[in-house]
């Protein structure tokens, strides 16, 4: 895995052309134009945004608004993997935070960060309605429930 | 407007319907708390702190955003008020460092005298308190996030009047945050540090950095001036303690820039405290400069300029005026050159204000930007010609984005994509130097598509005819064919401006320093009279004046050929011109020139030329406040008093004449250039007996008429008064032509396209043309001495556009060689699609690096404008970077 812990991935451009173009001269796009980009590149990278921001004539604060109050924008680059721990109520007694700080041992990212190989990307979430089987967790939308921490390694080996 | 009836805290009172509950308080003066309320932004109802209680009303109202119904009982500070406030300052406390005792926003901040109206002082529980960073990286704004409140005031301020939308609202919930996009300190992002945000904010997260640890309020005294800076003419309040400036702010009530300031008004002034102000007269001995007393350095003048008069007769003097200096002084610098026995008088505004009176003069009778600023507004249309608004006239911008704002279309035509461009409708990028075609081809369209205004030029016009058939040829196809406007933008654009039923054209150097200039100037007035956009309201050919007293200077006569007044002077006596007193004494036959506040060793064009002249003097007298290029070649030099140190009026771009009172004390030796004049005409036994500006500006009166109606007193009653103002009882006249032209007849001048003086060739393939900066003014002479406005933006580039960038393999930051047929010089080029492929742009504000050795001095046949804007370069990377 070391020689894949690479800078951030190259960042084509010529893609948000074909992201924005369609939307050009439209009003009220703001938010599509910004899924539509993260579709793309994973995330928002900064080029990618001035340049759309420039494209449609959007001030690039605003954009830049828009894309930080929303949780589902995320402006850095993100794992491929995408965990996430459940925080809701039920999770939480049953040890959610063990599972956490079990993972961060061995990736050693906390909420909200990813690997430097994106390999994987740590998230929180509230209760996603599987509380039976407390305390759970999703990787790449794929539920793990009855957690332990010593059955965290192997899970996390499963995803590459 | 139906009204209704409102009882507030027990007063009963009548306001339009739909009024807010905060404005009905306003009318019987009870005074309500508000954080993120501000009258000319849009409402939020965000802060909540200027809640009230409405009987029968379950909930406390926001008063700044509820609108009042008939009947309506209102309690402003009833108990259950009083507790919803304190409620919401101890929240803010929660997390607000307590630094009062430091921050420069005590004793004018919002948040420190509610809490001690109501008495809290402390949040009563433990809050999680921010640790933002403090953005302070930037010469103007100290940004201090940790005391924001997150009222948004700021973020509507820079999107709504400024149009920068440099800020906004970031993340969500505690760490949500104000400031630029990707967080970047705010000289990284679009500010143009306007001060509009920290002018507005209710605390101390936003502050004017040079002052702080200065001074409080409580120790500061307001006094008011006009900008010295452009020709908007801007009212600002200089804060002052212990007779020095430590701070401005806008004039709210000033009818010009109503509480707004552009960056070199607002944080511009600091070069008056400059060390390097010239404090004592200096006369040059064996070569070097020995300050002298006055009386020594008059005597001196006066002697010299006789010996030369005596020598080689009165035309072998020359003087150049200034426009940067009050009215006052301009009728008296042009009165002493002439008492002199010469028309040899001139000023710098014949680089850019002379076409716009040639021309206006031959179409309308009568040359003056037509409308009031504050009109524009109102436009339906505006179409912006030449001008980098945003740059040069930053507070005429706002009111172009107010009226865009207000539903205004607006067609911007320029060769670079400036800021305006870029909000347009619609964007015409024409060559440079190609206007006239740009400008019959928008004529020709609209009398094709029948959207002139027939009854206008029926009644009010002439020369149409003729016009007409000058005008058949510009077909769109063939307009595109020179300007590189595609021809259905063109018909876009006219469709556009044709339609509109008030259309104000707004235009500044980019139309008038030109080979062109004239002719520039009678086709945009073509236009205007075309769709019947002259004389009304929010229509009109508007020039704007790039100094602050270019029209002042003009109207004083200091021009050739022109005295104070209308009264022209007969050809055969007229003077020489600014450009022609260069090659007059580069020739030799002018000996002795005497300068005041202006710096042509860097303004004029072909500036190689010019230092030669200059040395070639027999004698130079210099009158300025700072030892400026021109003035270190001089013999004598007189430190001059500067703008907020001294009593005279400006008259604005607009024609609004304003006084301007003294404010502070001139340091040293230095004297108000009246004084100076008045001081040397009576060393040359002129007899003046003027003992004040207000006795100046009696004899202007009486000599132009424009003026009759004008005294201090008055100006001092009224905000200004625009003239024509032909006597006491005179209101002044914000729209000209309301009554029909001057001349009688607005007069249709048919001109013909002419390619620039210069053609691109194979050698020197691309069009270089000029402008301004908006952290800059002019030559800097100003702010270049000022902390912030000199330090931001240090370095002149050259912008290339990538595609020429590419073909002749330059890179961003790399030192390129800028070569004209005159001469050349070495900048960093600054890759950008502003300017379009074939064109480079640069600025002409900096000593070091002087575009004008480039620039070429053929001139305008009628106006004598050089040809500032346009010339024939090569760009190549240069051999060695340094
Ligand atoms: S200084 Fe002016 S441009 Fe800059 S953020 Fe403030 S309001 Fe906007
Ligand atoms: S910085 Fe000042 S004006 Fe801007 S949101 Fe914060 S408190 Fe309001
Ligand atoms: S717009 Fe002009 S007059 Fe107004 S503050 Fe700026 S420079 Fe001064
Ligand atoms: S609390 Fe975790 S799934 Fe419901
Ligand atoms: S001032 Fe009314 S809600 Fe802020």
């Amino acid at each position: 895995m070391g020689e894949e812990a690479t800078a951030l991935p190259e960042i084509d451009l010529d893609k948000v052309d074909e992201v924005v173009d369609p939307f050009l001269g439209k009003k009220g796009i703001m938010i599509p134009v910004l899924q539509n980009l993260q579709e793309e590149y994973g995330y928002l990278p900064r080029p990618a945004m001035e340049k759309a921001a420039r494209k449609l004539k959007i001030p690039v604060s605003k954009m830049y608004g828009v894309a930080t109050f929303y949780a589902q924008f995320h402006l850095a680059p993100r794992g491929r993997n995408i965990i996430r721990v459940c925080k809701g109520t039920a999770c939480h007694i049953q040890g959610a935070s063990k599972i956490s700080d079990r993972i961060t041992e061995i990736l050693g990212i906390t909420t909200g960060e990813t690997t430097e190989d994106y390999r994987f990307t740590l998230e929180e979430v509230a209760c996603i309605g599987a509380c039976a089987l407390a305390p759970v967790m999703t990787i790449n939308d794929n539920p793990h429930g009855r957690l332990t921490p010593d059955r965290i390694q192997e899970i996390l080996d499963s995803y590459e | 407007m139906s009204k209704v009836k409102v009882t507030i805290d027990g007063r009963e009172v009548e306001v339009p319907a739909g009024s807010t509950i905060y404005e009905a308080a306003q009318q019987v003066g009870v005074e309500i708390p508000t954080f993120c309320y501000d009258p000319e932004l849009t409402r939020v109802g965000a802060c909540r702190i200027c809640v009230v209680e409405v009987e029968k009303a379950r909930a406390l109202v926001a008063s700044c955003a509820a609108p009042v119904g008939d009947g309506m009982v209102v309690h402003t500070e009833s108990e259950r008020v009083v507790k919803a406030r304190k409620n919401i300052l101890r929240l803010i406390l929660g997390n607000h460092p307590l630094e009062c005792m430091t921050c420069q926003k005590t004793g004018d901040c919002k948040l420190q005298d509610y809490c001690y109206y109501y008495g809290v002082n402390e949040a009563g529980f433990e809050g999680e308190v921010k640790e933002l960073e403090l953005d302070d990286t930037n010469p103007f704004i100290r940004r201090d996030m940790n005391k924001c409140l997150l009222c948004g005031k700021c973020v509507r301020k820079c999107e709504e009047i400024n149009g920068a939308t440099a800020i906004d609202f970031m993340n969500r919930g505690f760490i949500s945050n104000v400031g630029p996009a990707f967080d970047d300190p705010l000289e990284e992002s679009p500010c143009v540090f306007c001060g509009l945000c920290v002018d507005v904010c209710p605390v101390g997260a936003l502050l004017p950095r040079e002052s702080i640890g200065k001074g409080r309020p409580w120790q500061v005294e307001k006094k008011e001036v006009v900008c010295p800076y452009c020709g908007v003419g801007c009212s600002i309040n200089l804060h002052i303690k212990d007779g020095e400036v430590i701070d401005a702010s806008a004039v709210e009530d000033s009818p010009v820039n109503r509480g707004h300031l552009c960056t070199k008004g607002r944080f511009g002034w600091d070069f008056l405290q400059s060390e390097e102000r010239l404090t004592s007269p200096l006369v040059k001995q064996n070569g070097v400069f020995v300050e002298t007393g006055w009386e020594e350095a008059l005597q001196e003048v006066a002697k010299r300029l006789t010996e030369v008069r005596q020598k080689y007769g009165n035309d072998a003097l020359a003087g150049l005026s200034s426009a940067k200096v009050t009215n006052e002084e301009n009728y008296l610098f042009q009165k002493f050159i002439r008492e002199l026995g010469t028309n040899n008088v001139d000023h710098c505004a014949r680089l850019c204000h002379s076409p716009t009176l040639a021309g206006m003069e031959k179409a309308f009778g009568i040359a003056g930007m037509t409308n009031t600023i504050e009109e524009i507004t109102g436009a339906g249309v505006i179409l912006v010609i030449g001008s980098n608004t945003t740059e040069t006239h930053p507070v005429v911008s706002y009111r172009v984005k107010e009226a865009v704002n207000n539903g205004a279309g607006l067609i911007v035509v320029d060769p670079r994509e400036t800021r305006l461009a870029v909000e347009a409708d619609s964007f015409l990028q024409v060559r440079p130097g190609t206007d006239v075609a740009l400008l019959n081809g928008l004529a020709h369209l609209i009398i094709k598509e029948d959207l002139v205004d027939q009854k206008f030029i029926e009644e009010k016009t002439e020369g149409f005819e003729e016009l007409k058939k000058t005008l058949d040829g510009y077909t769109p196809e063939y307009v595109e064919k020179i300007t590189g406007v595609p021809a259905g933008e063109l018909r876009e654009a006219a469709r556009l401006f044709g339609a509109a039923e008030k259309g104000s054209i707004l235009y500044t150097m980019g139309i008038t320093s030109h080979t062109s200039g004239t002719n520039n100037v009678l086709s945009v007035c073509n236009l205007a009279m075309l769709t019947g956009n002259i004389g009304e309201e929010s229509t009109g050919v508007n020039s704007l004046c790039g100094q602050n007293n270019v029209q002042g200077a003009c109207d004083m006569g200091a021009l050739p050929d022109k005295l104070a007044g209308e009264h022209s002077i007969e050809e055969k006596d007229t003077g020489l011109t600014a450009v022609e007193m260069m090659k007059a004494a580069a020739e030799g036959e002018v000996k002795a020139m005497y300068i005041m506040g202006e710096n042509p060793l860097l303004s004029e064009p072909h500036l190689e030329h010019v230092q030669e002249a200059m040395e070639k003097l027999d004698f130079l007298v210099v009158q300025d406040i700072f030892l400026s290029e021109t003035a270190q070649k001089a013999d004598v030099v007189l430190p001059a008093a500067a703008f907020a140190e001294k009593d005279g009026t400006y008259t604005n771009t607009e024609r609004r004449v304003q006084l301007s009172r003294a404010a502070v004390a001139a340091p040293g030796e230095a004297r108000a250039d009246w004084e100076i004049l008045c001081g040397l005409a009576n060393k040359l036994g002129m007899n003046w007996d003027f003992s004040s500006p207000e006795e100046i500006m009696k004899e202007i009166a009486s000599r132009n008429p424009n003026y009759a109606g004008i005294n201090y007193q008055r100006l001092e009653e009224s905000k200004g008064l625009q003239w024509p103002c032909p006597d006491l009882g005179h209101a002044g006249t914000p729209v000209l032509h309301r009554e029909g032209f001057a001349r009688g007849r607005g007069k249709f001048h048919p001109v013909e396209y002419a390619p620039p003086s210069e053609e691109t060739d194979s050698y020197y393939p691309l069009w270089l043309t000029t402008g301004r900066h908006i952290f800059h003014y002019h030559t800097s002479t100003m702010t270049g001495r000022s902390r912030g406005l000199g330090s931001h933006v240090p370095e002149e580039m050259v912008q290339v556009n990538p595609e020429d960038a590419s073909r002749l393999d330059i890179s961003g930051g790399d030192t390129v060689e800028v070569a004209s047929r005159r001469g050349k010089l070495n900048a960093r080029a600054d890759l950008t699609d502003m300017v379009p492929p074939g064109t480079v742009f640069m600025t002409f504000h900096s000593s070091e690096l002087a575009v004008n050795f480039l620039t070429s001095d053929e001139m305008d046949a009628e106006a004598k404008v050089p040809e500032l804007k346009v010339c024939a370069v090569n760009v190549r990377k240069a051999e060695q970077s340094h």
